[in-house]
């Protein structure tokens, strides 16, 4: 477990801003304490200082997972938000705006095109429940 | 309902609950009636006269049942068996019965095994009828009843005026039945050709073997029954000739036995079997055959209940050993079928009043657990899949079985403290305790298997639970990663003994050597996990001892074990139910204190079995393994000079080389006292030799005493001072000698 680089903080934070802007003090900064990320196999660890003084007691091969995991940087170094992020974002959230065809206007497209709208997937609790860790 | 149905009556239906709740009787019988269209069916004209025959003819067998044979001039051709239902046909019956008669040899053995089952004075009531209905329409719905009734006809012509008299024909012994039958058969063998009459004493002999054989029932309940109630009115009959017929339960012999190897299994004659032994053995003194002992008794049941319930006989012996008789059937067929399925509402997201008014609105039928627990729910049924819920995946509830409710209960973590879950997968309990400590304090999830981790992680992240760290480490190694605990859970693996009917496999395939593996690793769990907690701990200072096992060998045993080998004592869990410990189990007995401890079985508590102890730990020093080495007869002197030599082999040799310097150099001034020293020292040091020793210094006096304390002295430094310390420590050879000398002179003076 180590404390994240700059630029992993960076990337990570330009994410986070696009759904919370700028209440990621909020994040850190909490009125329980002090919270903090840690990078441990790639991926981004939310937890308080207590457990942080604990987690350091178990070695790194042994550590499976720490708080609450936030997303993972993919090999290519970019940030991926994980579903398991949701309840701490969803507080500071900044009001969505959507647009986005509707269903009956793909029902009306031409064959080849492709139709994804993906906002959160509460399923992938237990569908990717072997790759939350 | 109460309330008489009457279609034509409109109820109006006012305001109020009651009017909108229900919706009057006739609504309720519309569901049912639809399917019962066949009550008052339409009638043709012929269907009329033949009912209304068959009421003349009800009316008159009852009158003329009592009548053995006719003595108007019809007798000749009016055969009595058959003629007091047919009286007002003659001319069919006549026709007919011959002709069926002709056709007896080759139908007997098809409706033989019918025969028996059927109740003939039942279908003599309805053969007229029947069999008109037969020759033209089948109006009556059982048809294959019908036309099994039909054959038997002739079968049954010969049966007795005795069997009509009762409707439920008391076939009291197939003899007096073909005897009678016989009686009246030569009565009216005149119609009958000498072939047709062997062939029906065939036939009654046959009946008459088979009433008396047991034998499966693959046609109509009724006819059980009345098999059954025959037997029944037998027994009112003749209650002494009960006790010394077959009809008590007896041990099958050797051959029977082996019979029952070779012929395919007869479940329910076993199931029989077994409820008959258990009857014996409850009254043995007044139910017991002379001549049998109780084991035979038992043995036979171990055997029948192991084929009946699948299990191996290693179970079932361990079972007959926890379980009284009467409480052991109801166990096995409490395993046989699942628990209710239960959730947990997650008061971290949620409220329980919350959670199941939304899962009612999917139609999920439910109801609050019990009083002893205010978050869970169990479900009776449901429409949705409960696992797959919109409120399942935001992490509102868990689905978790009750008696994984309890260690948790027991454990009540308060909030901001240290707790360690030692076997933690698949995460149910971890996620209640987060939710009990409101997601303050640390807690640490620890589970051997990395697999099984990951649903810890999922279900972790799931509920919304953010203070946990989840490790991978062998429980066993523990302590030495990292200690200090508040609390512990340790909910150890174990065989398996009370989930039989979540997984039936346990069944045949655990073992002696199974059970004992289990315990062993329990034992080593349950050390390991009192030494991660702290004794000293503000608020805590607990620890949680839990399986799903129902075995005295993995529960008090492993707890008993841990109450000798560290400092830790039982305290009550706060579970209010349940069965109490075991404090002695056969040969075994076990420290008074594990009555504290509770037992969870599925036949009585409807959860599955599980076993529940909290231990509180009151020093966190670990008895060393010296208490091997009993001092018990040592005055208390010597034990306070024990403390010190004992410490001395943590001091420096240097030290320890200085007092046996000490010791040597002033043998005579400080003798007593030295001799004291020495003599603790030796006592802690040499175990063996300790008992000569005493025996030594006891009965000689004092200076010889010396001379081998002296000796001793030098063996026990030698073997403290293990290294370097030796050659000093030893005296030369000569100086001895001298020593000895000078002793021995001080002696003779």
């Amino acid at each position: 477990m180590r404390p994240l680089t700059e630029e992993e903080t960076k990337t990570m934070f330009e994410k986070l801003s696009k759904y919370i802007g700028e209440n990621i003090k909020l994040l850190v900064d909490r009125p329980d304490g002090t919270y903090c990320f840690r990078l441990h196999n790639d991926r981004v660890y939310y937890m308080s200082e207590k457990i942080l003084k604990l987690a350091t007691n178990i070695s790194r091969d042994k550590l499976i997972s720490v708080g609450t995991c936030f997303g993972k940087f993919t090999k290519t170094k970019k940030f991926r938000l994980h579903i398991t992020a949701l309840d701490f974002l969803a507080p500071y959230a900044k009001g969505f705006g959507v647009a986005a065809k509707t269903t009956q206007e793909c029902r009306r497209v031409d064959p080849m095109s492709i139709v994804v709208f993906h906002q959160a997937d509460v399923g992938e609790f237990i569908r990717s429940e072997d790759t939350l860790t | 309902m109460g309330r008489k149905l009457d279609p034509t009556n409109n109820v109006k239906r006012g305001p109020g609950k009651k009017a909108r709740k229900q919706q009057g009787a006739e609504t309720e019988l519309a569901k049912f009636l639809t399917e019962e269209e066949t009550g008052p069916k339409r009638l043709s004209s012929r269907g009329r006269k033949r009912a209304a025959k068959r009421i003349q003819k009800s009316a008159e067998v009852t009158e003329k049942q009592p009548k053995k044979g006719f003595t108007d001039e019809n007798s000749k051709w009016l055969k009595p068996a058959k003629r007091k239902r047919k009286v007002d046909e003659p001319e069919n019956e006549d026709d007919s019965d011959e002709r069926w008669e002709e056709e007896d040899d080759e139908e007997e053995e098809e409706q033989e095994l019918l025969q028996k089952k059927k109740d003939q004075g039942k279908k003599k009531s309805g053969k007229v009828a029947e069999k008109q209905v037969e020759e033209e329409e089948e109006e009556e719905e059982d048809d294959e009843e019908e036309e099994e009734e039909e054959e038997e006809e002739e079968e049954e012509e010969d049966d007795d005026d005795d069997e009509m008299v009762d409707d439920y024909g008391t076939a009291d012994d197939g003899d007096e039945e073909a005897a009678e039958e016989g009686e009246e058969e030569d009565s009216d063998g005149e119609d009958l050709l000498p072939i047709e009459r062997a062939a029906k004493k065939d036939k009654k002999l046959k009946e008459a073997l088979d009433l008396e054989s047991d034998e499966d029932d693959e046609d109509d309940e009724d006819d059980e029954e009345e098999q059954k109630s025959d037997a029944e009115m037998d027994e009112d009959d003749t209650i002494q000739t009960n006790t010394d017929e077959g009809e008590r339960f007896r041990l099958p012999g050797a051959e029977e036995s082996e019979m029952e190897g070779v012929t395919p299994l007869d479940l329910k004659s076993i199931h029989q079997r077994i409820k008959d032994n258990i009857d014996v053995l409850c009254n043995f003194s007044s139910k017991r055959e002379p001549g049998k002992d109780r084991s035979e008794y038992i043995g036979l049941l171990k055997k029948d209940l192991c084929t009946y319930y699948s299990y191996n006989s290693f179970l079932m012996e361990k079972f007959m050993d926890l379980f009284p008789l009467s409480e052991l059937v109801d166990f096995l067929e409490a395993n046989e079928i699942h628990r209710p399925v239960t959730i947990r509402t997650n008061t971290l997201k949620t409220r329980r009043r919350d959670l199941a008014q939304a899962l009612i609105n999917r139609g999920v039928n439910l109801d609050p657990l019990g009083k002893w627990s205010k978050v869970g729910l169990v479900i009776y049924d449901s429409s949705v899949p409960i696992g797959a819920t919109p409120e399942y995946l935001a992490g509102q509830y868990m689905l978790q079985g009750a008696s994984s409710f309890l260690p948790v209960m027991a454990l009540s973590p308060q909030e901001g403290e240290l707790v360690l879950d030692m076997s933690s997968a698949p995460g149910g309990k971890t996620t209640y305790i987060a939710q009990l400590m409101r997601n303050t304090g640390v807690i640490v999830a620890n589970d051997a298997n990395a697999d099984r981790l990951k649903s810890v992680v999922g279900n972790i992240h799931r509920l919304g639970v953010t203070n946990t760290v989840v490790s991978n480490y062998d429980g066993r190694q523990f302590p030495k990663v990292m200690g200090g605990f508040d609390r512990v859970l340790l909910d150890a693996p174990c065989s398996g003994t009370g989930v039989i009917a979540k997984d039936p496999a346990v069944k045949t395939s655990k073992d002696e050597a199974d059970i004992r593996r289990s315990a062993h690793l329990q034992k080593e769990l349950i050390l390991a996990a009192i030494d991660s907690v702290n004794a000293e701990s503000s608020t805590g200072g607990y620890l949680v001892y839990c399986t799903c096992s129902i075995t005295v060998e993995e529960n008090e045993c492993v707890v008993d074990y841990a109450l000798k080998k560290r400092n830790v004592k039982l305290v009550p869990t706060g579970l209010d139910f349940g069965t109490e410990g075991f404090t002695r189990f056969r040969e075994r007995k076990f420290h008074p204190s594990l009555k504290l401890s509770r037992r969870f079985y599925p036949h009585s508590h409807n959860m599955d079995g599980f076993f529940v102890a909290k231990l509180k730990k009151f020093s966190n020093v670990i008895p060393t393994a010296a208490a091997g080495k009993d001092d018990a007869t040592e005055a208390p002197e010597e034990t306070a000079a024990l403390n010190p030599p004992e410490e001395k082999p943590t001091q420096s040799n240097k030290t320890k080389k200085t007092e046996a310097k000490e010791a040597k150099n002033s043998p005579q001034k400080t003798n007593g006292t030295a001799n004291i020293k020495t003599k603790g020292k030796k006592d802690s040091g040499t175990g063996p030799k300790k008992a000569k020793l005493d025996g030594e210094t006891v009965k000689e006096s004092e200076k010889p005493a010396e001379k081998k304390t002296l000796q001793k002295t030098t063996r026990l430094e030698k073997k403290k001072g293990k290294t370097a310390t030796k050659a000093k420590n030893r005296m030369g050879k000569n100086k001895f000698k001298k020593l000895k000398h000078m002793l021995t002179k001080h002696d003779r003076e």
